[in-house]
């Protein structure tokens, strides 16, 4: 029953009837199947490139690469690069960069120099507009004179050292802003201020949020799942509809539906007064901060921890339970012994699902978050939208991303990943 | 997402009706939707259709220039003229994503004063050219509150006034706000705002009401709150309680105490794919008749001077618009200008700090 | 076989006037009665929805009975939850647990049980050893094959020494050289061990090769309760005699009879003397005659055989330790011979006449069945 595979003989390669290695005849025929696997999987991978690959790489290489102030200004950014640094530096920088300010007075671009320093030193970036709005005033040297004339901060040696640090391209500046860190003056990786820290607090939130919905998602999900993958199929499909139906909804109206059901004069605060729960005056605050957050993410992360759930259910017969019970197991143990490890890969695979959803949510939050519902991804979408600073917004999305990958491997690591069945 | 796929669907629309368009005479021009718009319909964009034939198609956005960064920066520009915030304006001009405008081409006042001239001053910067004075002020319902707030110190005021307040979701005015009702001269608002001291002082009485806050984003949100009951008063643009008021009747009053008045303004993208109507259009729209004019739809001062007598009653003739006005003399008695500059400086640290404040 | 003091003729399981309905509006198992003996196999034996997996659910606790008792060694067991019932069970698909190595899935009776680590797994090893797979516990049940699957299953239903095993179709699942094999194995086991078996299966052979006794089901009713012998020689009814091997049905009325004979004139006219089993007797009633195709002896040389027809030969067919010959008899063209492959057979071919006969012993008369 139980054969060993014979020993290959180390006598050489095996030859096929017509004298060819065995390999070689073997790769020949099959090349033809593998070339049309390429061919029919190529657009597909094609896209991947495009559509993901590429702005995701794009995206990650923005996070450090910020060339902003080295294109306004390229002529001062490769002296700076030389310049030893330490106080004000001398005539011949000024002058380079007397020259470039003109340069990109001309082009009107000091707007984008500007922003990039005022990230490293707040309330710098009119020194460059105003500036760049006088500096065709100097007509010849001394330049550096007259450009402090122009604005007496120019000769502040802390504006120096950050020029010469935005002067390199490449930093890890945002990187650190995403974490509450900054560089101080002598290069020193420090602490923001306590008032200014948000990120770190905000990543946490958002991993607590997401860990607290996808728990209550597995709570509400089990029971459902079990349900369905027990009762007759007529029965079950009806069931199922009502879970996908919102599924099949948009995710706006959804979250709007809640706006409906939670705020102060909805319909649940409504039912709480008319039966008296609650007093008029006291209405439950149920949107608008984390609880209204959680309630309606949760209700739409909901499908995607039931449809794992209940597609590893389906395919575990009845029997096991029975056997269990027979073998002189009580329905807990039975339940807690024999069922229940084997839903964990469906667990595993919607509780993942859920989580990574989750962790990258940005509509509902926005809308029903009010202060203290915001996640991560709505900092995002504010660096992205309003204050502009792109590569912030890339670095907090790097960091979202890679903890999403370590997230995975960490299932990898305990469930195994070829254990998930996501249905 | 959802503007990513509108600015998709106006380029594919463009692309494929463009030259059509172009042909005919057509334009874009983006603003900030609702009441203000209509404003802009009835003012400018129907007499100037009617003068040219050059049909005004108008979009809405929220603000900002990110969306319009976006178009330039891909090469894809699809709205012609913007109606943009000072501090965008600015901004845009120095970013280089704003066409410059000479003022030179702007027509003159009715009795010869050059535009340079007839226009208040500051209200013309090198990428803009502003329409209109807004204000951001607050208002209560006057049939809850009788004995409605009087001072922007009552709007803090939790004791006196109790129940929830609305305020716009961003630093901006309710800083300089937060210092005017802890007894801070108007004139002293920004300096104070300079300094570390000035901005812990303003997040402090933001905290004493920070519990009872609706955060409020778009223009048209503040009267939706007061009309609902969600709050009892809210700061907004004065436009827009105006309308509520004039309009649907609303119970609403404004308080103009501690105003902060800011500047609309016409803004040329760089790039935009009709730029000759869009020059056209501008010329029009500012001239003093036009300006004036809008005032007939909404509470919004014009930007010239000459425009001023000619503002009469709005369009159910029978209120008078001058006293509704920011620049009234009477409501500007403790009002401050929004300062452009101190916010480019300031703004992506304050907005950290914002953000870090709301989400604590 | 039991050494036990009861001795092997005392009740062990007994069905009191058990039903069961599903529905409140049909009865899956209608007014059953039997009684297994300590140490018996007992085979229910039957097709499918006849009431025979409904059975044993109930004696094994997972389906109550909706009306009557179940006893167990005299107890009455309705309430009794599966878990404390100390019934041994193999499922059709195995249901071993397939998170669990083999030697865990045996040790589980014996950990919920609460018994100590050193001696859970003496027995699991015992138990092995005497399934053949001493080697096999450290596998995880989908590294086995069917039949070491299957294997591991009955073990795991005996490790915890029940004194009642149920088997619910166990051997569907294999296929026929293994199943045959497995049902060697099992009555081995259950002839070491003395344990009483109720074994569920609607394959005939297996039926016959396994059991003590084989209660046949058939729409919620015992059809017959016996020894796998007397059900094949001696069926008592049309169905168990159509249901459990090979047989020849000829429909009739009766003409005459006495206690031990009686007379059947068939619908083409012709008269058969049979065995009176399951009729009453009384002049026209009408009849099915069984006959399985063994006892029917071709061109018979003696005269005494009270049954003589001719058939023509319709088809042959050769399957080495016998020949199948299908005839056309009494109107009757499925009429089937088996002749043995001895050196003497007639040799037969198609469309030729032969002579057949009986005798009346082995021709049952039972109820009356529809004529196909």
């Amino acid at each position: 029953m139980s054969d060993v595979t014979a020993d290959a003989g180390p006598s050489g390669p095996l030859l096929a009837a017509d004298g060819t290695p065995l390999k070689k005849k073997l790769a020949q025929t099959t090349r033809q199947a593998k070339i049309r696997a390429l061919l029919l999987t190529a657009p597909l991978v094609v896209f991947l490139l495009a559509g993901f690959v590429f702005p995701i790489g794009q995206m990650l290489w923005r996070s450090i690469h910020n060339p902003a102030f080295s294109d306004v200004l390229p002529n001062l950014a490769v002296a700076l690069k030389t310049w030893d640094g330490g106080g004000v530096p001398g005539e011949d920088i000024f002058e380079i960069a007397v020259a470039d300010l003109k340069q990109s007075r001309e082009d009107r671009s000091i707007g984008r120099a500007a922003t990039r320093v005022n990230y490293e030193l707040p309330g710098s970036r009119s020194l460059f507009t105003s500036t760049a709005r006088k500096v065709n005033k100097i007509d010849g040297p001394p330049y550096k004179e007259k450009l402090i004339e122009l604005d007496k901060d120019w000769d502040d040696p802390v504006l120096w050292s950050i020029l010469k640090r935005v002067s390199n391209d490449y930093t890890a500046s945002f990187y650190l802003s995403a974490v509450d860190r900054k560089y101080d003056v002598n290069g020193n990786i420090v602490s923001e201020a306590e008032v200014q820290q948000i990120y770190v607090k905000l990543f946490m939130r958002t991993f607590w949020m997401s860990a607290l919905i996808t728990f209550l998602c597995f709570l509400l999900a089990f029971p459902v799942s079990y349900l369905l993958s027990v009762l007759p199929l007529r029965t079950s499909n009806l069931l199922m509809i009502l879970v996908l139906l919102p599924f099949w909804t948009s995710l706006l109206v959804r979250t709007t539906a809640w706006i409906a059901m939670l705020q102060s004069e909805g319909v649940v605060n409504d039912i709480l007064v008319t039966t008296g729960l609650v007093g008029d005056e006291n209405r439950a605050q149920l949107i608008y901060n984390q609880t209204g957050t959680i309630i309606a993410m949760t209700h739409i992360l909901l499908p995607f921890m039931i449809l794992p759930l209940y597609s590893v259910m389906k395919t575990i017969p009845p029997s096991y339970m029975r056997a269990a019970r027979s073998l002189g197991a009580n329905s807990l143990t039975a339940f807690r012994r024999v069922y229940f490890p084997q839903t964990v890969p469906g667990i595993a695979a919607g509780t993942l699902l859920v989580f990574i959803l989750s962790i990258g949510f940005y509509i509902t939050p926005a809308l029903v978050g009010g202060q203290d519902g915001q996640m991560i991804s709505n900092l995002i979408a504010f660096h992205m939208q309003s204050s502009l600073n792109w590569s912030l917004a890339a670095a907090l999305g790097g960091i979202l991303l890679a903890s999403v990958l370590i997230l995975y491997w960490l299932y990898n690591k305990l469930v195994g990943v070829d254990n998930l069945k996501f249905g | 997402m959802k503007l990513g796929l509108k600015t998709i669907i106006a380029a594919a629309v463009a692309a494929s009706f463009g030259g059509a368009a172009m042909a005919d005479g057509s334009l874009t021009a983006v603003s900030w939707g609702g009441a203000y718009t209509k404003s802009q319909v009835e003012a400018y964009h129907k007499p100037f259709t009617a003068k040219t034939g050059i049909n005004v198609v108008s979009e809405d956005y929220n603000g900002g220039i990110a969306e319009v960064k976006a178009q330039v920066e891909a090469g894809n520009v699809t709205w012609d003229i913007i109606d943009v915030e000072l501090s965008d304006a600015v901004r845009g001009c120095d970013e280089g994503i704003f066409e410059p405008i000479d003022p030179a081409i702007l027509p003159p006042a009715p009795d010869g004063t050059p535009a340079t001239e007839d226009f208040l001053p500051g209200t013309l910067v090198e990428c803009g050219v502003a329409t209109i004075v807004w204000s951001t002020i607050f208002a209560y319902d006057k049939s809850k509150l009788p004995e409605g707030p009087t001072s922007l110190a009552d709007f803090f005021d939790l004791e006196k006034f109790p129940g929830k307040r609305g305020l716009r979701k961003t630093p901006k005015a309710n800083l300089e706000m937060a210092l005017i009702a802890d007894g801070v001269a108007p004139g002293e608002v920004y300096e104070l705002l300079g300094t570390p001291e000035g901005i812990d002082r303003a997040f402090a009485k933001l905290d004493t009401i920070k519990d009872e806050v609706v955060w409020w984003e778009a223009g048209a949100q503040p009267p939706q709150l007061l009309a609902d009951g969600e709050v009892v008063m809210t700061t907004a643009y004065n436009g827009r309680i105006f309308n509520a008021v004039a309009a649907e009747g609303k119970p609403f009053e404004i308080v103009w105490d501690g105003q902060v008045w800011d500047l609309d303004l016409w803004a040329i993208p760089k790039g935009a794919p009709n730029m000759d109507n869009a020059i056209e259009f501008l010329k029009f729209s500012t001239d003093t008749q036009r300006l004036a004019d809008q005032a007939k739809w909404i509470a919004y001062g014009p930007a010239r001077k000459s425009s001023a007598p000619l503002v009469g009653k709005y369009n159910d003739g029978k209120i008078d618009m001058g006293p509704q006005m920011p620049t009234s003399p009477d409501n500007l008695k403790t009002a401050i200008q929004n300062d452009f500059e101190f916010w480019a400086d300031n703004q992506d640290q304050l907005n950290e700090r914002f953000n870090a404040w709301l989400a604590g | 076989m039991s050494g036990t003091g009861s001795g092997k003729s005392s009740t062990f399981v007994e069905f009191v006037n058990v039903q069961k309905s599903y529905d409140g509006e049909t009865l899956v198992v209608k007014n059953l009665n039997l009684q297994i003996q300590r140490g018996e196999f007992l085979t229910m034996l039957g097709p499918s929805g006849s009431g025979k997996t409904t059975t044993l659910m109930m004696l094994a606790g997972f389906e109550m009975a909706t009306h009557g008792d179940i006893l167990l060694d005299g107890q009455p067991i309705n309430h009794v939850p599966p878990h404390k019932r100390g019934i041994g069970m193999v499922f059709q698909n195995y249901a071993l647990f397939p998170h669990m190595t083999v030697a865990e899935n045996l040790a589980f009776p014996l950990e919920v049980r609460g018994m100590g680590q050193a001696e859970r797994e003496e027995k699991v090893q015992r138990v092995l050893d005497m399934v053949e797979l001493g080697s096999f516990g450290a596998r995880m049940p989908a590294q086995l094959s069917g039949g070491q699957q299957q294997r591991v299953a009955v073990a795991r239903a005996l490790v915890f020494d029940p004194e009642l095993v149920l088997m619910d179709e166990p051997l569907g699942a294999l296929d026929k050289n293994l199943r045959e094999q497995m049902q060697y194995e099992i009555k081995h086991i259950h002839e070491n061990l003395g344990v009483t078996v109720v074994y569920v299966t609607h394959d005939q052979s297996e039926a016959l090769t396994m059991s003590d006794r084989i209660a046949v089901f058939n729409d919620g009713v015992i059809q017959q309760l016996a020894a796998p012998a007397v059900l094949y020689e001696k069926p008592e009814n049309a169905f168990c005699a159509a249901f459990i091997g090979e047989n020849n049905k000829l429909n009739g009325t009766v003409t005459s009879a006495t206690k031990t004979s009686v007379k059947v004139k068939l619908e083409t006219g012709e008269t058969v003397t049979a065995l009176p089993v399951n009729i009453s007797g009384k002049k026209g009633e009408t009849t099915t005659l069984s006959l399985r195709p063994e006892r029917v002896t071709v061109n018979p040389r003696s005269k005494s055989l009270p049954n003589m027809f001719e058939g023509i030969v319709q088809e042959v067919i050769y399957l080495g330790d016998h020949i199948r010959t299908r005839l056309d008899i009494a109107g009757h063209d499925d009429f089937i011979v088996k002749i043995p492959n001895s050196a003497a057979h007639p040799a037969l071919n198609p469309g030729t006449k032969v002579k057949v006969g009986w005798s009346a012993e082995d021709c049952r008369a039972l109820d009356a069945v529809a004529s196909a």
